[in-house]
């Protein structure tokens, strides 16, 4: 796993990466930034694997009837992709990698408050994963990431190996939270104050808290699905005096600030990324720290929006429709924020910035289909089509995977030490927008057409769009390609970074890169914030004591 | 207005509108989309600006900037703005909702079954189909849905209409097509394997031809599929209308050992005047006596009992299926003195069956 050719430059001090030796010490670490190595490789497999069934999946909708499988092939399909891409990838992503590797380093801590749980986490992802893969594989479930009751108590597939494993995933997500919440409140440096915490820590602080609280209602779903399908129990199906919409309440009570999981460590990636391209403080640091905490909070109170048209009543709709506006508020009041960082700034357009500029444009238009969905009458006709795949997709892959790569290409020197190809990774960033458009548009139109989704075979009409969503994708495909290439390269071959090679002013790049394994020498202490720009030349940074 | 109208639903992908409820839905729809176009790209075209503005100068990665805080003016804007918007699409597009969810008195009713993988519509008085739906243009419809095993969602593009059908209840929306022709019928609520092949045809037909089509269906002479072809006589339902089936399934069931017809107290309440009254209950809340309420009594007889009955009736949960469930329903329906909902449904669906 170590890339470390001992006679590079790059690795002639000792670090992380080259301090000990052998896959034992990997799998035995308990050094924060290993962790968010090993992170990175899983989570990137878990990516890898998801891709490969989109893809698959936009093969066989070129044409309206079967093209490369049958039905019951794609349905299994659409249900690995969505497990494996929000179990496996877009929850765990963000706070595995980077909230592991940069939080410990941003509060100037030498690892998180609990190590031996946060390698706990690791191992429980693994089994977590294992068992969710080889129970869709080998059991065929087909009902989709949502397991809607009383469809995924009665199939006939396999669910309840997938069960587990999202159970015992949520349990990894749990003490990963946990660990960063008691991180954040006991380790932070002398000077670390409250309000001069990175941004990043402060969406870390919120994602937590929501891991902490919404994970174990998913988990008890989940539980009584497994029991109903196991021994019986008449829960959710109501041929057994059950009732199914209970099912849709319990699961979006997780399931909808699941998705602040996945998005409010991108808004905290994009906003060191903006602050140290731009040269510039948070314009609005309180209100963009605050605003996650605001998201966080509201995102447990609108889960209805999901069951507009399940019969939920006009009033509860309203309630949950005007709730779901303020995460909208919340979001559009960090844009303006971020966007007037950059005013009298001093910009470089680095990949990085790019993709910073493209999670502005996906968020912005992500978002406010997300307010047009919540207008309630609206929702009826979007409901379950395939606006509804656009919107989130332009939300979640567009929002977090564009501010993923941001947060990669920024902080890959520091993780490796080394340098990537600029250029190719400017015209991947160009390439990997334009397919994200050209994936994910043509499905809005589908869904303003009434094209509704998880369908196999479509109507003639419902083919031209189609054809341009799968040539996106393939386009999206290509993209991501490019980058996996030149950063295999650049660990093999590429320049030495520097400590610094950003000249950021974020308390992380106060570390040699790659860093040690003890991350300070002695205990950092700030007497200024992160990312001030108005001095010619940086105070003294860290003093050792 | 409709030059626009048209242009911006072509640009949109949007189907056509075949109802009044539709074009208002588009109306919101155009709205939201050019103001968010607007708004959005002007957020992004300022972002653009300060990108080509303030570019970093050559050589100078030390180069310092000034601090700029915002003040609360800024915040108060930045707030503000989004905000208004956000609910002035609200207070637009709540009121559609609560309209779609709330049937005007007088609507004709149909009950509508999804089973896997298939559509199934009952007119009370009517005739049954499968997977094509006939409704007069102009007059207001309304949906009663259920399901025989998942969940399914019944979904007309065209009158941007959607509900969701669930085992085990009722939920209800109407709408009111006013354009005749043909329109697809989609199940929006994955549910298995023939989901994306459970479509129906929904047939808007100008009310006086609908009305003679169904005088013909209700006399059941010279049987005839619903797109007009003569269908062979076994597949033809000639059990009447719901209303006698719902009579007759009372009977078979035994309702009638504790409920009376005739307005007399008995084991359990009696059904005459039952339908859409406000009913007591032994928890001391209320509820009306409509299709959910009736259909809740049969599965889950203890959950909701009313005041000064004692909880003793038996579930009918896999005796009755839905469409006996809703027979029984419109029985009850038409033993109301006063119904103003009975009595104003004009039609030929209330037409008294032995009336000719």
């Amino acid at each position: 796993m170590s890339p470390s050719p001992a006679s590079s430059p790059v690795y002639n001090t000792p670090n992380y990466l080259n301090a000990e030796k052998g896959v034992r010490s990997w799998l035995t670490t308990l050094d924060h930034k290993r962790i968010g190595v090993i992170y990175l490789v899983l989570t990137l497999t878990g990516f890898f694997l998801g891709g490969v069934f989109a893809l698959l999946l936009r093969l066989e909708l070129l044409t309206p009837g079967p093209t490369i499988m049958d039905a019951m092939t794609y349905n299994r399909m659409f249900t690995l992709h969505g497990v494996i891409m929000i179990f496996l990838f877009m929850i765990p992503a963000i706070p595995g990698i980077f909230g592991n590797f940069f939080l410990p380093l941003m509060i100037g801590a030498q690892d998180v408050a609990f190590p031996r749980i946060n390698l706990l986490s690791v191992y429980l992802y693994l089994l977590g994963a294992a068992i969710a893969v080889w129970g869709m594989i080998h059991g065929g479930t087909d009902t989709g990431w949502t397991f809607y009751t009383p469809y995924s108590t009665t199939t006939v597939t396999t669910v309840a190996p997938v069960l587990l494993g999202a159970f015992i995933l949520g349990m990894g997500s749990i003490v990963t939270g946990l660990n960063f919440i008691v991180t954040i409140h006991t380790l932070r440096a002398p000077g670390v104050t409250w309000m001069r915490l990175p941004l990043f820590a402060w969406a870390m602080y919120a994602t937590s808290v929501i891991q902490v609280l919404a994970t174990p209602v998913l988990g008890m779903t989940l539980l009584l699905v497994a029991v109903e399908r196991v021994f019986g129990f008449g829960i959710f199906d109501p041929a057994r005096g059950g009732d199914p919409v209970l099912f849709q309440h319990l699961f979006w009570f997780y399931s909808h600030p699941a998705v602040y999981i996945m998005i409010l460590p991108a808004m905290g990636i994009v906003s060191e990324v903006v602050q140290t391209f731009a040269r510039k403080n948070m314009f609005g640091y309180k209100a963009v720290a605050f605003s996650s905490l605001g998201i966080a909070f509201v995102g447990f109170f609108v889960w209805g929006h999901h069951l507009f048209t399940s019969g939920q009543s006009t009033f509860a709709s309203g309630v949950f429709g005007v709730l779901s506006m303020f995460v909208g508020l919340f979001t559009a009041i960090k844009v303006f924020n971020w966007t007037a960082t950059m005013y009298q700034g001093a910009i470089q357009v680095s990949a990085s910035f790019v993709y910073f500029l493209g999670f502005l444009y996906f968020l912005v238009f992500g978002g406010l289909t997300g307010i047009a969905l919540s207008t309630v009458s609206l929702d009826v006709h979007w409901q379950d089509t395939y606006f509804v795949v656009a919107h989130f997709h332009f939300i979640m892959v567009g929002g977090t995977i564009m501010s993923f790569l941001a947060g990669l290409h920024y902080w890959w020197p520091k993780m490796f030490g080394r340098m990537y190809s600029e250029r190719w990774a400017l015209a991947a960033s160009v390439l990997v927008i334009l397919g994200f458009n050209a994936t994910f548009i043509p499905q809005f139109l589908l869904g303003n057409m009434g094209m509704p989704r998880r369908y196999y075979s479509y109507p003639q009409q419902f083919q031209s769009l189609n054809v341009a969503s799968t040539a996106g994708a393939t386009l999206l495909a290509f993209g991501f390609g490019i980058i996996l290439t030149y950063l295999i390269a650049s660990l093999v071959k590429g320049r030495a970074a520097g400590p610094n090679p950003w000249r950021s002013r974020g308390y992380e790049w106060n570390t040699p890169s790659p860093p040690g394994v003890e991350n300070f020498p002695g205990t950092p202490v700030y007497d200024h914030g992160p990312h001030e720009y108005h001095e010619p030349v940086a105070g003294e940074v860290t003093r050792a004591h | 207005m409709n030059l626009l109208n048209d242009f911006l639903r072509d640009l949109l992908f949007l189907p056509v509108q075949a109802s009044d409820w539709a074009r208002h839905l588009d109306f919101l729809h155009y709205f939201v989309f050019v103001a968010s176009m607007l708004g959005g790209w002007a957020t992004l075209a300022t972002g653009l600006v300060f990108v080509l503005r303030y570019q970093r100068r050559r050589g100078e990665d030390e180069q310092s900037t000034p601090i700029v805080n915002p003040k609360p003016i800024h915040e108060a804007v930045f707030i503000g703005l989004p905000l208004v918007l956000f609910l002035t699409w609200f207070a637009i597009g709540y009121p559609q909702y609560v309209e779609l969810q709330t049937p005007p008195k007088g609507a004709i009713d149909v009950y509508v079954q999804g089973k896997k993988w298939m559509w199934k519509f009952a007119y009370p008085g009517g005739p049954n189909s499968t997977d094509v739906l006939r409704v007069p243009a102009g007059r207001p419809v309304r949906m009663l849905l259920t399901s025989r095993d998942v969940i399914h969602s019944f979904f007309v593009p065209a009158l941007r209409f959607k509900q969701d059908a669930l085992p085990g209840r009722y939920t209800q929306a109407w709408f009111n097509a006013n354009v005749p022709g043909r329109y697809p019928i989609f199940c929006a609520e994955y549910c298995g394997l023939g989901h994306s092949s459970m479509l129906g045809e929904l047939v808007v037909m100008p009310a006086e031809e609908w009305d003679a089509w169904m005088e013909q269906q209700r006399r059941g002479s010279q049987p005839v599929a619903q797109d007009g072809r003569p269908i062979p006589a076994e597949e033809v339902d000639l059990r009447g209308s719901l209303i006698e089936q719902g009579q007759r399934i009372a009977g078979v069931q035994g309702c009638f050992k504790c409920h009376t017809v005739d307005g007399t107290q008995h084991i359990g309440p009696t059904w005459r005047d039952l339908f859409g009254r406000t009913v007591k209950l032994e928890s001391g809340k209320t509820v009306v006596a409509d299709e959910a309420y009736l259909t809740r009594s049969m599965m889950e007889p203890n959950a909701e009992v009313v005041a000064g009955y004692k909880p003793v009736m038996p579930t009918y949960q896999g005796k009755l299926s839905a469409p006996d469930a809703a027979a029984i329903s419109e029985f009850i329906k038409s033993l109301r003195t006063d119904a103003p909902t009975a009595e104003p449904q004009k039609g030929p669906i209330y037409v008294p069956v032995t009336g000719k």
